[in-house]
């Protein structure tokens, strides 16, 4: 794993690379995401340092695609499946659910880096459904009630 | 001759040149567009549709954006464009705080006039979800209501053209917002202060922060209450009272102030002369004694802090001078209290300024003297507007009045300080008789007047030539600042004025509306207002300011004497951009 300094020396190879392209700003910023796993505030000022644009256009940019995450992803990350099988069987109300336990909207980061909540396309595993994943395991037949208990298992 | 397009326009046989926007051309057939997000030279981006007409094309297209071609044949009143504007409106009402009675723009809004001119019925068509947004009031000197905000972007390009950029769109669809980046609040950021962004704002999603609520207090509380007016402030006030743009009210403005119940009225131009003292000096002797060069003016906070924020490595360059406002407000807390016999901790100075930055400058710490502020509070001139207003004044009816005296003196070249160019011009007039010890018989120095976002001039001061420039907006500020640093340019003095076309388009200034703005040149006319009162005064040069001789020979000594250091020069600090973004 690169540390941070190298990180950043690579972010401004990138940069020296593309600033003379005209709309640098969004390559530049998908690499920087690659290097660091998100655009986080030191990366975006960095960013705007390096191609002469203010940090409100970077991150007007990094907020309007929800592809660019602000945070790095929690050591948990959390994917629940809003497919047709999975939603008809009630998977918003389990993203609600993990929502109002995590405290975070879906795409966010809890503050203590912990969990990271998505929602996803079809997993695959209909027969399961509602579906979701923490990391690469899997969890099948979701209720709401279940979600402290699944919680409580990582948090310890 | 300019290669024109033929065009018709409802009907109407049109000529415009090549590259025009169907707005513009409608414009010259007196075809009125309405529009929203476009502010002519700031911003033209086609967002609200607002402005969409029927071109012939499959879809209604925005007139502010669309090019002119030759035989187009465009409609701007068929039933389907009324709809589609109507529409447009009424979906911008559904996430619109229409609190427009108690709203600071209320008669003076682009929502409202679009509102009556397309014939809203009504105004909760489209009810459903709406945002809240927390009212950001930190800074001193501009609030943004979000609440408000119609997400047209006119303040966005404004601070983008000021170089200044701490605003943006963010979050998308329905959580679309302007704000600044990382959710800090304005005062955390690189904001110069400069209200550019108010101006801009076709409803009340911007205003200046209030001071009128700190000026009642300090007239109720028994204080001696000096309030002083800059120059621009009189070439302007007047179009809130329904004057043509360009009035100069300098008369009916002091006598207003005078029934607002202020002890004293001074005149900022008094602190204007004596800055051009002072600034000239120093100029004089950086010239003599091969100091810092060039010397930057340094009257306008927005440009000071703009400096101090952006481009640090200039701050040896900047005058020392506090700005005139600052030196009236040292001026009246020293000499006029000692002369009057009043304790100056019972004087309060208000200052009425063309400015929003100037709130801020009146905090800095380093503008003080004993333990006081030089000036305690700053009016813009829209507030003074509606403290007469409040007041029942009929501004038109008041007869003309004058200064009063001891402070109140001033000569032409106080006066042009509102206009671009005009802090050079007063101190040329100065400079070339400190230098030359002759009379300057000739005192308009035409190269440094008009619009051009930086002027040069070469100044002959009998056999010295000096190499002037001057910028306005720090846009156009930034440019020239960089061809002196990569040494492509020397000058050896620079006037430099935060706002675009000078203090007489500042952000604390009456809001013109977007559609006169792209029929008038504001500053242009505002300044010519200044540029008459110049011509007609008996006194064109500060050295000749007969009060200011008093000040100097009863109090002062003389320029750059150790006493004008201690009370009127001043001190700067570099500040980090990012500072309060963490």
């Amino acid at each position: 794993m690169p540390d941070k300094k190298e990180k950043f020396e690579q972010l401004a190879k990138v940069i020296e690379e593309l600033k003379d392209q005209p709309g640098a700003l969004m390559p530049v910023m998908q690499h920087a995401q690659n290097i660091f796993g998100c655009v986080s505030l030191d990366v975006q000022k960095a960013i705007a340092e390096g191609l002469g644009v203010t940090l409100s256009e970077v991150y007007g940019v990094a907020t309007f695609y929800s592809q660019f995450k602000l945070k790095p992803a929690g050591k948990y990350v959390i994917s629940v499946c809003l497919g047709t099988a999975c939603y008809v069987k009630g998977s918003q109300k389990i993203l609600d659910k993990l929502s109002e336990e995590l405290k975070i909207p879906v795409g966010d980061t809890t503050d203590d880096g912990l969990f990271t909540l998505n929602a996803t396309r079809c997993l695959g595993a209909c027969g399961l459904a509602p579906v979701m994943t923490i990391n690469e395991e899997v969890y099948g037949r979701l209720t709401p009630d279940a979600i402290p208990g699944i919680l409580a298992k990582y948090t310890e | 001759m300019e290669n024109m397009i033929n065009l018709t326009i409802d009907g109407v046989q049109v000529s415009a040149p090549a590259g025009s926007t169907v707005l513009e051309a409608a414009r010259l057939a007196n075809i009125h567009i309405p529009t929203l997000c476009y502010l002519k030279d700031v911003n033209q981006i086609g967002a609200c549709r607002v402005c969409v007409v029927d071109v012939g094309a499959r879809a209604l297209q925005a007139a502010c954006v669309y090019p002119v071609s030759e035989g187009m044949v465009v409609k701007t009143n068929t039933p389907a464009v009324r709809a589609a504007r109507k529409t447009v409106v009424e979906l911008l009402l559904s996430i619109h705080d229409r609190k427009c009675l108690s709203c600071v723009r209320n008669n003076n809004c682009e929502l409202q006039d679009l509102c009556r001119d397309l014939g809203i019925e009504d105004d909760n068509r489209f009810a459903g979800k709406m945002n809240q947004y927390e009212i950001d009031d930190a800074s001193p000197c501009v609030v943004r209501n979000n609440n408000k905000c119609v997400l047209c972007r006119r303040c966005v390009a404004a601070c983008a053209k000021q170089n200044v950029g701490v605003i943006g769109p963010v979050r998308r669809g329905f959580n679309s917002a302007i704000e600044s980046p990382w959710q800090v609040k304005l005062a955390q950021t690189g904001c110069v202060g400069c209200g550019q962004c108010i101006v801009a704002c076709p409803v009340g999603a911007l205003k200046e922060k209030d001071s009128i609520n700190a000026v009642d207090a300090l007239l109720a509380s028994g204080k001696h209450v000096v309030v002083q007016p800059a120059p621009a402030v009189r070439a302007a006030l007047g179009e809130e009272f329904g004057l043509p743009i360009g009035t100069s009210v300098t008369g009916k403005m002091v006598a207003a102030m005078r029934r607002l119940g202020f002890s004293k009225v001074f005149d900022t131009d008094f602190g204007a002369d004596l800055t051009i003292l002072e600034e000239g000096t120093e100029l004089v002797q950086r010239l003599t004694n091969k100091g810092v060069l060039p010397m930057i003016t340094s009257c306008s906070p927005g440009w000071i802090k703009y400096c101090e924020t952006y481009n640090a490595d200039f701050l040896p360059n900047l005058s020392s001078c506090k700005s005139p406002h600052e030196m009236l407000g040292a001026v009246v807390k020293s000499y006029y209290a000692e002369k009057m016999g009043i304790d100056p901790k019972d004087i309060a100075v208000v200052s009425v300024m063309p400015c929003t930055a100037k709130k801020f400058e009146a905090r800095r710490e380093e503008l003080s003297n004993a333990g006081l502020q030089d000036v305690d509070e700053v009016l813009t001139t829209r507030e003074l507007a509606r403290m007469i207003r409040r007041a029942g004044i009929d501004f038109a009816s008041l007869p003309d009045e004058d200064f009063d005296s001891l402070l109140g003196e001033s000569t032409g070249a106080g006066v042009i300080f509102g206009a671009t160019g005009g802090v050079m011009e007063a101190a040329l007039r100065f400079a070339y008789e400190a230098v030359t010890k002759k009379e300057l018989k000739e005192v308009e120095f035409h190269a440094v007047r008009g619009l051009d976002g930086v002027k040069e001039a070469e100044v002959d001061l009998d056999g010295t030539k000096l190499h002037v420039a001057v910028a306005h907006g720090t846009g156009n500020a930034q440019k020239l600042l960089d061809s002196v640093r990569s040494g492509e340019k020397k000058y050896e003095f620079i006037e430099i004025m935060c706002c675009p076309g000078g203090c007489v388009t500042g952000g604390g200034q009456p809001i013109v509306k977007a559609d006169v703005r792209a029929g008038v040149n504001v500053s242009a006319l505002r300044a010519k207002a200044l540029y008459g009162e110049d011509e007609g005064k008996a006194l064109r040069k500060s050295q000749d300011n007969a009060e200011l001789k008093v000040l100097y020979s009863e109090y002062l000594d003389e320029p750059g004497s150790h006493k004008a250091h201690h009370l009127l020069h001043t001190t700067y600090h570099a500040r980090d951009k990012y500072e309060g973004i963490q």
